[in-house]
Protein backbone atom coordinates (compact mmCIF):
# COMPACT_ATOMS: atom_id res chain seq x y z
CA UNK A 1 0.00 0.00 0.00
CA UNK A 2 1.11 3.45 -0.55
CA UNK A 3 2.68 5.94 1.73
CA UNK A 4 0.20 8.58 0.16
CA UNK A 5 -2.92 5.79 1.10
CA UNK A 6 -1.26 5.15 4.64
CA UNK A 7 -1.07 8.67 5.15
CA UNK A 8 -4.52 9.64 4.09
CA UNK A 9 -6.56 6.72 5.78
CA UNK A 10 -4.24 6.91 9.06
CA UNK A 11 -5.59 4.63 11.79
CA UNK A 12 -7.43 7.99 13.68
CA UNK A 13 -9.37 8.40 10.51
CA UNK A 14 -10.22 4.55 10.32
CA UNK A 15 -10.84 4.40 13.88
CA UNK A 16 -13.60 7.79 13.77
CA UNK A 17 -15.65 6.76 10.40
CA UNK A 18 -16.00 3.82 12.34
CA UNK A 19 -17.06 5.42 15.69
CA UNK A 20 -17.73 8.92 14.99
CA UNK A 21 -17.78 10.97 18.78
CA UNK A 22 -21.00 13.25 19.35
CA UNK A 23 -22.92 11.84 16.77
CA UNK A 24 -26.31 12.67 17.99
CA UNK A 25 -28.72 15.30 17.58
CA UNK A 26 -28.60 17.90 19.63
CA UNK A 27 -32.34 18.77 20.48
CA UNK A 28 -30.88 21.86 22.62
CA UNK A 29 -29.11 23.26 19.66
CA UNK A 30 -29.47 26.76 19.47
CA UNK A 31 -27.61 26.76 16.25
CA UNK A 32 -27.87 24.37 13.27
CA UNK A 33 -26.89 24.30 9.68
CA UNK A 34 -26.89 21.29 6.83
CA UNK A 35 -24.52 21.13 4.06
CA UNK A 36 -24.13 18.53 1.04
CA UNK A 37 -21.64 18.24 -1.52
CA UNK A 38 -23.42 17.84 -4.62
CA UNK A 39 -20.89 16.34 -6.12
CA UNK A 40 -20.88 12.96 -4.10
CA UNK A 41 -24.62 13.25 -2.23
CA UNK A 42 -22.32 13.70 1.32
CA UNK A 43 -24.52 15.25 3.38
CA UNK A 44 -24.13 16.45 7.36
CA UNK A 45 -26.18 18.54 9.47
CA UNK A 46 -24.00 20.43 12.73
CA UNK A 47 -25.88 21.15 16.36
CA UNK A 48 -24.18 23.73 18.40
CA UNK A 49 -24.74 25.20 21.62
CA UNK A 50 -23.41 28.62 22.02
CA UNK A 51 -23.37 30.28 25.58
CA UNK A 52 -21.86 33.58 25.93
CA UNK A 53 -19.60 33.31 23.07
CA UNK A 54 -18.75 29.38 23.59
CA UNK A 55 -19.36 26.53 22.15
CA UNK A 56 -20.75 24.61 24.84
CA UNK A 57 -21.98 21.57 23.18
CA UNK A 58 -21.90 20.08 19.50
CA UNK A 59 -23.13 17.15 17.66
CA UNK A 60 -23.38 15.97 14.07
CA UNK A 61 -25.66 13.83 11.75
CA UNK A 62 -25.17 12.33 8.23
CA UNK A 63 -23.63 10.25 6.04
CA UNK A 64 -20.55 10.21 3.49
CA UNK A 65 -16.94 8.86 3.30
CA UNK A 66 -14.81 7.78 5.53
CA UNK A 67 -12.81 11.54 5.21
CA UNK A 68 -16.21 13.46 5.56
CA UNK A 69 -17.17 11.18 8.58
CA UNK A 70 -14.15 11.33 10.67
CA UNK A 71 -13.51 14.93 9.43
CA UNK A 72 -16.60 16.00 11.50
CA UNK A 73 -16.04 13.79 14.27
CA UNK A 74 -12.56 15.24 15.06
CA UNK A 75 -14.01 18.55 14.53
CA UNK A 76 -16.97 18.63 17.16
CA UNK A 77 -14.03 17.24 19.63
CA UNK A 78 -11.91 20.09 18.46
CA UNK A 79 -14.33 22.85 18.84
CA UNK A 80 -16.21 21.33 22.15
CA UNK A 81 -15.30 24.25 25.03
CA UNK A 82 -13.51 26.37 22.58
CA UNK A 83 -14.79 30.12 21.94
CA UNK A 84 -16.69 30.98 18.59
CA UNK A 85 -13.03 32.93 17.53
CA UNK A 86 -11.40 29.94 18.78
CA UNK A 87 -13.26 27.82 16.71
CA UNK A 88 -13.05 29.74 13.33
CA UNK A 89 -9.24 30.13 14.05
CA UNK A 90 -8.94 26.28 13.89
CA UNK A 91 -11.12 26.02 10.92
CA UNK A 92 -8.84 28.46 8.97
CA UNK A 93 -5.82 26.60 9.90
CA UNK A 94 -7.08 23.36 9.11
CA UNK A 95 -8.46 25.03 5.86
CA UNK A 96 -5.13 26.24 4.82
CA UNK A 97 -3.28 22.44 5.77
CA UNK A 98 -5.22 20.95 3.49
CA UNK A 99 -5.54 22.80 0.46
CA UNK A 100 -1.65 23.91 1.20
CA UNK A 101 0.72 22.66 -1.52
CA UNK A 102 2.28 19.68 -0.39
CA UNK A 103 5.94 20.53 -1.98
CA UNK A 104 6.77 23.74 -0.49
CA UNK A 105 4.66 24.45 2.76
CA UNK A 106 4.94 22.72 5.89
CA UNK A 107 2.52 21.59 7.50
CA UNK A 108 2.44 23.61 11.17
CA UNK A 109 1.17 20.34 13.12
CA UNK A 110 1.74 21.47 16.70
CA UNK A 111 -0.74 23.80 16.04
CA UNK A 112 -4.12 21.22 14.89
CA UNK A 113 -2.99 18.63 17.24
CA UNK A 114 -5.07 15.85 16.09
CA UNK A 115 -6.30 16.96 13.30
CA UNK A 116 -3.26 17.11 11.64
CA UNK A 117 -3.99 13.55 10.64
CA UNK A 118 -5.85 15.39 7.40
CA UNK A 119 -2.83 16.52 6.50
CA UNK A 120 -2.51 13.58 4.29
CA UNK A 121 -5.54 14.90 2.21
CA UNK A 122 -3.75 17.36 0.51
CA UNK A 123 -2.16 14.87 -1.70
CA UNK A 124 -5.58 14.03 -2.68
CA UNK A 125 -7.21 16.97 -4.06
CA UNK A 126 -10.64 15.92 -4.62
CA UNK A 127 -11.12 15.16 -1.63
CA UNK A 128 -10.34 18.37 0.29
CA UNK A 129 -14.44 18.99 0.23
CA UNK A 130 -14.86 15.74 2.03
CA UNK A 131 -12.54 17.12 4.65
CA UNK A 132 -13.34 20.30 5.04
CA UNK A 133 -17.69 19.61 4.71
CA UNK A 134 -18.26 20.10 7.94
CA UNK A 135 -16.24 22.77 9.02
CA UNK A 136 -17.79 25.00 6.16
CA UNK A 137 -21.53 23.99 7.71
CA UNK A 138 -20.28 24.51 11.03
CA UNK A 139 -19.15 28.02 10.19
CA UNK A 140 -22.22 28.86 8.48
CA UNK A 141 -24.16 27.11 11.84
CA UNK A 142 -21.98 29.95 13.47
CA UNK A 143 -23.10 32.81 11.03
CA UNK A 144 -27.12 31.64 11.72
CA UNK A 145 -27.07 31.09 7.90
CA UNK A 146 -29.94 30.22 6.34
CA UNK A 147 -29.25 28.30 3.56
CA UNK A 148 -28.10 25.02 2.95
CA UNK A 149 -23.94 25.11 2.29
CA UNK A 150 -22.60 23.29 -0.67
CA UNK A 151 -18.32 22.59 -0.83
CA UNK A 152 -19.23 24.20 -4.30
CA UNK B 1 -7.92 10.94 -44.98
CA UNK B 2 -10.53 8.97 -45.71
CA UNK B 3 -13.11 7.01 -43.60
CA UNK B 4 -10.74 4.95 -41.40
CA UNK B 5 -10.13 0.54 -42.24
CA UNK B 6 -9.69 -1.61 -39.17
CA UNK B 7 -6.35 -3.17 -39.89
CA UNK B 8 -7.27 -5.77 -38.34
CA UNK B 9 -8.64 -9.20 -39.57
CA UNK B 10 -11.30 -9.50 -37.88
CA UNK B 11 -12.37 -13.47 -38.97
CA UNK B 12 -10.38 -14.62 -35.94
CA UNK B 13 -11.17 -14.48 -32.51
CA UNK B 14 -11.46 -11.07 -30.67
CA UNK B 15 -8.45 -9.93 -29.95
CA UNK B 16 -7.97 -7.44 -27.27
CA UNK B 17 -4.08 -6.72 -26.77
CA UNK B 18 -4.66 -5.56 -30.94
CA UNK B 19 -7.56 -3.27 -29.60
CA UNK B 20 -5.50 -2.07 -27.03
CA UNK B 21 -2.82 -0.86 -29.21
CA UNK B 22 -4.73 1.07 -31.13
CA UNK B 23 -5.54 3.27 -27.90
CA UNK B 24 -2.65 5.49 -27.21
CA UNK B 25 -3.89 6.58 -23.51
CA UNK B 26 -3.66 2.60 -22.54
CA UNK B 27 0.09 2.71 -23.09
CA UNK B 28 1.62 6.20 -22.34
CA UNK B 29 3.20 4.49 -19.03
CA UNK B 30 4.17 0.77 -19.00
CA UNK B 31 5.32 1.09 -15.30
CA UNK B 32 1.94 1.95 -14.14
CA UNK B 33 -0.92 0.73 -16.72
CA UNK B 34 -3.94 2.48 -16.74
CA UNK B 35 -7.09 0.10 -15.78
CA UNK B 36 -9.98 1.86 -17.31
CA UNK B 37 -12.62 1.12 -15.94
CA UNK B 38 -15.06 4.22 -16.77
CA UNK B 39 -16.01 3.69 -20.38
CA UNK B 40 -19.80 4.70 -19.48
CA UNK B 41 -18.57 8.13 -18.35
CA UNK B 42 -16.51 8.50 -21.45
CA UNK B 43 -15.12 6.15 -23.64
CA UNK B 44 -10.95 6.19 -24.56
CA UNK B 45 -10.35 7.28 -28.43
CA UNK B 46 -8.50 5.22 -30.96
CA UNK B 47 -5.51 6.75 -32.59
CA UNK B 48 -7.79 6.19 -36.05
CA UNK B 49 -10.40 8.91 -33.95
CA UNK B 50 -7.63 11.07 -32.96
CA UNK B 51 -5.93 11.11 -36.77
CA UNK B 52 -9.69 12.14 -38.21
CA UNK B 53 -9.65 14.83 -35.99
CA UNK B 54 -6.02 16.15 -37.06
CA UNK B 55 -6.98 15.10 -40.82
CA UNK B 56 -9.36 17.26 -40.41
CA UNK B 57 -7.75 20.13 -39.37
CA UNK B 58 -5.32 19.76 -41.25
CA UNK B 59 -5.85 19.05 -44.54
CA UNK B 60 -9.84 19.38 -45.27
CA UNK B 61 -10.91 21.97 -43.12
CA UNK B 62 -13.49 24.67 -43.86
CA UNK B 63 -17.03 25.67 -42.62
CA UNK B 64 -19.63 23.34 -44.36
CA UNK B 65 -22.99 24.53 -46.30
CA UNK B 66 -21.17 27.64 -47.11
CA UNK B 67 -18.42 28.28 -49.59
CA UNK B 68 -18.16 27.81 -53.32
CA UNK B 69 -14.77 27.18 -53.31
CA UNK B 70 -13.34 23.28 -53.28
CA UNK B 71 -12.07 23.26 -49.17
CA UNK B 72 -15.49 24.16 -48.14
CA UNK B 73 -17.08 21.78 -50.78
CA UNK B 74 -14.80 18.78 -49.10
CA UNK B 75 -15.43 19.34 -45.81
CA UNK B 76 -18.74 19.50 -46.17
CA UNK B 77 -19.22 16.16 -48.56
CA UNK B 78 -17.00 14.66 -45.20
CA UNK B 79 -19.65 16.12 -42.93
CA UNK B 80 -22.55 14.67 -44.79
CA UNK B 81 -20.50 11.58 -45.59
CA UNK B 82 -20.64 10.87 -41.84
CA UNK B 83 -24.41 11.53 -41.86
CA UNK B 84 -24.67 8.88 -44.03
CA UNK B 85 -22.66 6.54 -42.23
CA UNK B 86 -25.01 7.30 -38.81
CA UNK B 87 -27.54 6.40 -41.03
CA UNK B 88 -26.11 3.21 -41.27
CA UNK B 89 -24.94 2.25 -38.51
CA UNK B 90 -28.67 2.85 -36.31
CA UNK B 91 -30.55 1.50 -39.42
CA UNK B 92 -32.12 4.93 -40.05
CA UNK B 93 -34.54 4.86 -43.44
CA UNK B 94 -33.17 8.25 -44.59
CA UNK B 95 -29.56 10.61 -44.13
CA UNK B 96 -31.84 13.47 -43.07
CA UNK B 97 -33.04 11.56 -39.92
CA UNK B 98 -30.00 12.07 -38.98
CA UNK B 99 -29.47 15.40 -36.82
CA UNK B 100 -25.90 16.38 -35.36
CA UNK B 101 -26.39 17.75 -31.45
CA UNK B 102 -23.57 18.08 -28.61
CA UNK B 103 -24.74 14.80 -26.87
CA UNK B 104 -27.29 13.25 -25.81
CA UNK B 105 -28.50 15.33 -23.45
CA UNK B 106 -28.60 17.83 -25.96
CA UNK B 107 -30.71 15.61 -28.14
CA UNK B 108 -33.42 14.95 -25.55
CA UNK B 109 -33.72 18.27 -24.84
CA UNK B 110 -34.41 19.24 -28.71
CA UNK B 111 -37.12 16.12 -28.31
CA UNK B 112 -38.61 17.75 -25.43
CA UNK B 113 -38.31 21.65 -26.54
CA UNK B 114 -39.05 20.88 -30.33
CA UNK B 115 -41.55 18.46 -30.30
CA UNK B 116 -42.72 18.41 -26.60
CA UNK B 117 -43.64 22.45 -26.87
CA UNK B 118 -45.93 21.81 -30.03
CA UNK B 119 -47.93 18.68 -29.17
CA UNK B 120 -47.80 18.44 -25.09
CA UNK B 121 -50.58 19.94 -23.23
CA UNK B 122 -52.11 20.25 -20.21
CA UNK B 123 -53.73 16.91 -18.85
CA UNK B 124 -50.77 15.01 -21.24
CA UNK B 125 -48.43 13.39 -19.69
CA UNK B 126 -44.96 11.70 -20.31
CA UNK B 127 -43.97 8.46 -18.94
CA UNK B 128 -40.18 7.51 -18.03
CA UNK B 129 -38.59 5.01 -15.86
CA UNK B 130 -37.37 5.00 -12.50
CA UNK B 131 -33.58 3.90 -13.87
CA UNK B 132 -32.62 7.17 -15.79
CA UNK B 133 -30.15 9.32 -16.55
CA UNK B 134 -30.78 12.87 -15.23
CA UNK B 135 -30.40 13.99 -18.61
CA UNK B 136 -33.75 11.58 -19.51
CA UNK B 137 -35.79 13.38 -16.48
CA UNK B 138 -34.83 16.71 -15.94
CA UNK B 139 -35.73 17.88 -19.49
CA UNK B 140 -39.35 15.94 -19.39
CA UNK B 141 -39.93 17.91 -16.16
CA UNK B 142 -39.25 21.40 -17.46
CA UNK B 143 -41.59 20.39 -20.31
CA UNK B 144 -44.21 19.08 -17.92
CA UNK B 145 -43.61 22.22 -16.04
CA UNK B 146 -44.16 24.57 -18.77
CA UNK B 147 -46.99 22.72 -20.49
CA UNK B 148 -49.20 21.39 -17.40
CA UNK B 149 -48.47 17.90 -18.05
CA UNK B 150 -47.59 15.15 -15.58
CA UNK B 151 -44.42 13.13 -15.39
CA UNK B 152 -45.31 9.87 -14.95
CA UNK B 153 -42.64 6.90 -13.65
CA UNK B 154 -42.44 3.34 -14.35
CA UNK B 155 -40.79 1.23 -11.46
CA UNK B 156 -37.74 -0.94 -11.53
CA UNK B 157 -37.72 -4.26 -9.17
CA UNK B 158 -34.76 -4.90 -7.23
CA UNK B 159 -32.60 -6.44 -9.62
CA UNK B 160 -32.90 -3.34 -12.02
CA UNK B 161 -35.06 -4.23 -14.22
CA UNK B 162 -37.99 -2.33 -15.81
CA UNK B 163 -41.67 -3.36 -13.96
CA UNK B 164 -43.57 -3.74 -17.73
CA UNK B 165 -46.53 -4.46 -15.56
CA UNK B 166 -45.88 -0.96 -13.77
CA UNK B 167 -45.24 0.64 -17.28
CA UNK B 168 -48.34 -0.64 -18.42
CA UNK B 169 -50.25 0.59 -15.94
CA UNK B 170 -48.68 4.11 -16.16
CA UNK B 171 -49.54 3.90 -20.16
CA UNK B 172 -52.55 5.61 -21.08
CA UNK B 173 -54.34 8.12 -23.70
CA UNK B 174 -52.81 11.10 -21.53
CA UNK B 175 -49.44 9.53 -22.25
CA UNK B 176 -48.00 11.96 -25.25
CA UNK B 177 -44.34 10.81 -24.90
CA UNK B 178 -42.52 7.68 -23.73
CA UNK B 179 -38.84 8.41 -23.06
CA UNK B 180 -36.40 5.52 -22.01
CA UNK B 181 -33.12 4.39 -21.71
CA UNK B 182 -32.17 1.61 -24.15
CA UNK B 183 -29.22 0.64 -21.83
CA UNK B 184 -29.15 1.98 -17.79
CA UNK B 185 -26.25 3.67 -17.20
CA UNK B 186 -26.31 2.88 -13.35
CA UNK B 187 -27.43 -0.44 -13.67
CA UNK B 188 -26.60 -1.64 -17.06
CA UNK B 189 -29.89 -3.18 -17.33
CA UNK B 190 -30.86 -3.49 -20.81
CA UNK B 191 -34.16 -2.15 -21.46
CA UNK B 192 -37.40 -4.35 -23.79
CA UNK B 193 -37.42 -1.61 -26.10
CA UNK B 194 -39.09 -3.43 -28.99
CA UNK B 195 -42.03 -4.56 -26.47
CA UNK B 196 -41.59 -0.68 -25.09
CA UNK B 197 -41.96 0.99 -28.42
CA UNK B 198 -45.01 -1.42 -29.72
CA UNK B 199 -47.15 -0.55 -26.09
CA UNK B 200 -46.75 3.08 -26.70
CA UNK B 201 -47.51 3.14 -29.95
CA UNK B 202 -50.81 1.47 -29.28
CA UNK B 203 -51.74 3.90 -27.00
CA UNK B 204 -50.56 6.75 -29.65
CA UNK B 205 -47.42 8.18 -28.03
CA UNK B 206 -44.01 8.70 -29.25
CA UNK B 207 -40.87 6.65 -28.43
CA UNK B 208 -37.79 8.68 -27.26
CA UNK B 209 -34.87 5.93 -26.79
CA UNK B 210 -31.59 7.38 -24.85
CA UNK B 211 -28.98 4.89 -26.42
CA UNK B 212 -26.02 6.62 -24.82
CA UNK B 213 -24.95 3.45 -23.19
CA UNK B 214 -26.63 0.91 -25.93
CA UNK B 215 -24.63 2.08 -29.43
CA UNK B 216 -21.13 1.25 -28.01
CA UNK B 217 -21.71 -2.44 -27.02
CA UNK B 218 -24.32 -3.29 -29.15
CA UNK B 219 -25.76 -3.23 -32.88
CA UNK B 220 -28.53 -0.95 -32.88
CA UNK B 221 -31.50 -0.70 -35.74
CA UNK B 222 -33.85 2.29 -35.13
CA UNK B 223 -36.24 0.20 -37.55
CA UNK B 224 -35.81 -3.00 -35.77
CA UNK B 225 -37.00 -0.84 -32.69
CA UNK B 226 -39.54 1.09 -34.30
CA UNK B 227 -38.91 4.04 -31.77
CA UNK B 228 -39.14 7.65 -33.21
CA UNK B 229 -36.14 9.39 -32.11
CA UNK B 230 -33.25 7.76 -30.30
CA UNK B 231 -30.00 9.83 -28.76
CA UNK B 232 -26.45 8.96 -28.59
CA UNK B 233 -22.98 10.42 -28.15
CA UNK B 234 -19.95 9.95 -29.42
CA UNK B 235 -17.90 10.86 -27.25
CA UNK B 236 -18.94 7.04 -25.02
CA UNK B 237 -18.33 5.71 -28.77
CA UNK B 238 -14.80 5.76 -28.66
CA UNK B 239 -15.15 9.39 -30.80
CA UNK B 240 -14.61 13.01 -29.49
CA UNK B 241 -16.94 15.04 -26.94
CA UNK B 242 -18.57 17.54 -28.31
CA UNK B 243 -20.52 15.88 -31.06
CA UNK B 244 -23.90 13.24 -30.72
CA UNK B 245 -26.53 12.15 -32.50
CA UNK B 246 -30.61 12.64 -32.35
CA UNK B 247 -32.25 10.20 -34.72
CA UNK B 248 -36.13 11.08 -35.44
CA UNK B 249 -38.23 9.86 -37.99
CA UNK B 250 -38.61 11.78 -40.88
CA UNK B 251 -42.72 11.70 -40.86
CA UNK B 252 -42.26 13.78 -37.29
CA UNK B 253 -39.04 15.27 -37.57
CA UNK B 254 -40.33 17.62 -40.77
CA UNK B 255 -43.32 18.86 -38.56
CA UNK B 256 -41.57 19.77 -35.88
CA UNK B 257 -40.68 23.55 -35.44
CA UNK B 258 -36.92 24.29 -35.18
CA UNK B 259 -34.92 24.03 -31.27
CA UNK B 260 -32.52 27.17 -32.19
CA UNK B 261 -32.44 29.64 -34.26
CA UNK B 262 -29.66 30.87 -36.05
CA UNK B 263 -27.09 30.01 -39.43
CA UNK B 264 -27.61 26.86 -41.35
CA UNK B 265 -31.18 26.93 -40.52
CA UNK B 266 -32.75 29.31 -42.38
CA UNK B 267 -34.07 29.20 -46.13
CA UNK B 268 -34.87 32.91 -45.87
CA UNK B 269 -34.60 35.94 -43.49
CA UNK B 270 -36.34 38.96 -43.84
CA UNK B 271 -37.22 41.37 -40.52
CA UNK B 272 -40.50 40.60 -41.10
CA UNK B 273 -40.33 37.19 -41.80
CA UNK B 274 -38.36 34.20 -41.68
CA UNK B 275 -38.73 30.50 -43.08
CA UNK B 276 -36.72 27.62 -42.24
CA UNK B 277 -34.51 24.73 -44.07
CA UNK B 278 -35.76 21.28 -44.50
CA UNK B 279 -34.27 18.43 -41.92
CA UNK B 280 -32.21 17.90 -40.43
CA UNK B 281 -30.39 21.41 -41.60
CA UNK B 282 -33.40 22.97 -39.23
CA UNK B 283 -31.50 21.48 -36.30
CA UNK B 284 -28.47 22.77 -36.84
CA UNK B 285 -28.33 26.01 -36.58
CA UNK B 286 -25.05 27.43 -36.41
CA UNK B 287 -21.35 25.83 -37.33
CA UNK B 288 -21.21 22.27 -35.48
CA UNK B 289 -18.23 20.49 -34.45
CA UNK B 290 -16.97 19.51 -38.16
CA UNK B 291 -13.87 17.91 -37.02
CA UNK B 292 -15.59 15.93 -34.02
CA UNK B 293 -18.24 14.83 -36.87
CA UNK B 294 -15.12 13.86 -38.60
CA UNK B 295 -13.86 11.75 -35.55
CA UNK B 296 -17.37 10.67 -34.93
CA UNK B 297 -17.17 8.98 -39.01
CA UNK B 298 -13.63 7.40 -37.57
CA UNK B 299 -15.45 5.89 -34.36
CA UNK B 300 -18.19 4.20 -36.23
CA UNK B 301 -15.86 3.05 -39.10
CA UNK B 302 -13.55 1.75 -36.20
CA UNK B 303 -16.29 -0.37 -34.53
CA UNK B 304 -18.27 -1.51 -36.98
CA UNK B 305 -14.63 -2.74 -38.75
CA UNK B 306 -14.64 -4.65 -35.58
CA UNK B 307 -18.39 -5.45 -35.61
CA UNK B 308 -20.29 -4.62 -33.01
CA UNK B 309 -21.75 -8.33 -32.66
CA UNK B 310 -18.07 -9.84 -31.92
CA UNK B 311 -17.81 -6.85 -29.48
CA UNK B 312 -21.05 -7.84 -27.82
CA UNK B 313 -20.14 -11.32 -27.58
CA UNK B 314 -16.60 -10.68 -25.82
CA UNK B 315 -18.50 -8.17 -23.43
CA UNK B 316 -20.72 -10.24 -22.41
CA UNK B 317 -17.78 -12.74 -21.59
CA UNK B 318 -16.15 -10.21 -19.87
CA UNK B 319 -19.45 -9.23 -17.61
CA UNK B 320 -20.05 -12.92 -17.13
CA UNK B 321 -15.79 -12.93 -15.95
CA UNK B 322 -16.30 -9.84 -14.14
CA UNK B 323 -19.71 -10.86 -11.83
CA UNK B 324 -18.10 -14.22 -10.78
CA UNK B 325 -14.88 -12.09 -9.82
CA UNK B 326 -16.79 -9.55 -7.76
CA UNK B 327 -18.92 -12.16 -6.25
CA UNK B 328 -15.89 -13.71 -4.35
CA UNK B 329 -14.88 -10.24 -2.60
CA UNK B 330 -16.17 -10.22 0.68
CA UNK B 331 -18.84 -7.71 1.53
CA UNK B 332 -19.65 -6.75 -1.78
CA UNK B 333 -23.28 -6.13 -2.98
CA UNK B 334 -23.80 -5.90 -6.65
CA UNK B 335 -26.03 -3.40 -7.54
CA UNK B 336 -28.34 -3.97 -10.75
CA UNK B 337 -28.70 -8.17 -11.56
CA UNK B 338 -31.20 -7.51 -14.54
CA UNK B 339 -30.93 -11.20 -16.76
CA UNK B 340 -30.53 -8.26 -19.50
CA UNK B 341 -27.30 -6.44 -19.28
CA UNK B 342 -24.60 -5.11 -20.80
CA UNK B 343 -20.95 -5.20 -19.22
CA UNK B 344 -21.87 -2.69 -16.24
CA UNK B 345 -21.31 -3.77 -12.73
CA UNK B 346 -22.54 -1.17 -10.03
CA UNK B 347 -21.83 -1.76 -6.42
CA UNK B 348 -21.04 -0.89 -2.81
CA UNK B 349 -18.92 -2.60 -0.35
CA UNK B 350 -20.30 -3.09 2.96
CA UNK B 351 -18.91 -0.38 6.27
CA UNK B 352 -17.07 1.42 2.98
CA UNK B 353 -17.91 4.19 1.55
CA UNK B 354 -17.95 4.10 -2.30
CA UNK B 355 -15.76 7.61 -2.59
CA UNK B 356 -12.86 6.01 -0.24
CA UNK B 357 -13.24 2.99 -2.17
CA UNK B 358 -12.37 4.97 -5.66
CA UNK B 359 -9.24 7.03 -4.11
CA UNK B 360 -7.96 3.89 -2.80
CA UNK B 361 -8.35 2.01 -6.14
CA UNK B 362 -7.07 4.71 -8.27
CA UNK B 363 -3.66 4.58 -6.38
CA UNK B 364 -3.14 1.35 -7.97
CA UNK B 365 -3.86 3.39 -11.58
CA UNK B 366 -7.81 1.94 -11.84
CA UNK B 367 -10.25 4.18 -12.57
CA UNK B 368 -13.81 3.55 -11.46
CA UNK B 369 -16.50 6.32 -11.07
CA UNK B 370 -17.79 6.62 -7.61
CA UNK B 371 -21.01 8.33 -6.88
CA UNK B 372 -24.77 8.95 -7.93
CA UNK B 373 -23.87 8.23 -11.90
CA UNK B 374 -26.36 11.33 -12.58
CA UNK B 375 -29.45 9.08 -11.60
CA UNK B 376 -30.09 9.72 -7.89
CA UNK B 377 -33.92 7.89 -8.26
CA UNK B 378 -31.92 4.84 -8.80
CA UNK B 379 -29.45 5.14 -5.78
CA UNK B 380 -32.63 5.74 -3.73
CA UNK B 381 -34.59 2.98 -4.93
CA UNK B 382 -30.91 1.16 -3.73
CA UNK B 383 -31.34 3.17 -0.55
CA UNK B 384 -27.42 3.31 -1.17
CA UNK B 385 -25.84 6.96 -1.43
CA UNK B 386 -23.76 6.28 -4.26
CA UNK B 387 -22.49 2.95 -6.05
CA UNK B 388 -18.81 2.00 -7.46
CA UNK B 389 -19.43 1.69 -11.12
CA UNK B 390 -16.91 -0.58 -13.13
CA UNK B 391 -18.03 -0.58 -16.98
CA UNK B 392 -16.20 -2.51 -19.40
CA UNK B 393 -15.63 -1.47 -22.81
CA UNK B 394 -14.07 -3.40 -25.91
CA UNK B 395 -10.20 -2.98 -24.83
CA UNK B 396 -10.98 -3.86 -20.94
CA UNK B 397 -9.63 -7.34 -20.09
CA UNK B 398 -10.13 -10.35 -17.72
CA UNK B 399 -6.46 -8.99 -16.33
CA UNK B 400 -8.24 -5.62 -15.70
CA UNK B 401 -10.93 -7.50 -13.99
CA UNK B 402 -8.11 -8.68 -11.48
CA UNK B 403 -6.61 -5.34 -10.76
CA UNK B 404 -9.74 -4.56 -9.90
CA UNK B 405 -10.34 -7.31 -7.38
CA UNK B 406 -7.05 -7.02 -6.20
CA UNK B 407 -7.52 -3.43 -5.70
CA UNK B 408 -11.34 -4.09 -3.86
CA UNK B 409 -9.28 -6.83 -1.65
CA UNK B 410 -6.84 -4.03 -0.47
CA UNK B 411 -9.61 -1.76 0.68
CA UNK B 412 -11.31 -4.60 2.23
CA UNK B 413 -7.30 -4.95 4.26
CA UNK B 414 -7.12 -1.29 5.17
CA UNK B 415 -10.87 -0.58 6.23
CA UNK B 416 -10.96 -4.44 7.94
Amino acid sequence: MSAELRELYQSVILDHNKKPRNFRELAVANRTAAGVNPLCGDSVTIYLVVEDGVITDVGFQGSGCAISTASASLMTEAVKGRSVAEAERIFADFHTMVTSDPKTDAVHESELGKLSVFSGVREFPMRVKCATLAWHTMNEALHEGEETVTTE
Amino acid sequence: MSATQATVDWTNDFDAERIRADFPILRTDPDKPLVFLDSAASAQKPQQVIDAISDCYSREYANIHRGVYDLSARATAMFEGVRESVQRFIGAAQAREIVFVRNTTEAINLVASAYGRANVGPGDEVLITEMEHHSNIVPWQMLCEQTGASLRVAPIDDRGALCMQGFCDRLTERTKIVAVAHVSNALGTVNPVVEIARLAHARGAVVVLDGAQAVPHQAVDVGELDCDFYAFSGHKLFGPSGVGVLYGRASILSKMPPYQGGGSMIRSVTFEKTTYEDIPHRFEAGTPDIAGVAGLGAAIDYVTGIGLDRIARYESDLLEYATASLAKVPGLRMIGTAPEKVSVSSFVMEDVHPHDVGTILDQYGIAVRTGHHCAQPVMQHFDVPATIRASLALYNTRGDVDALVAGLLRVRELFG
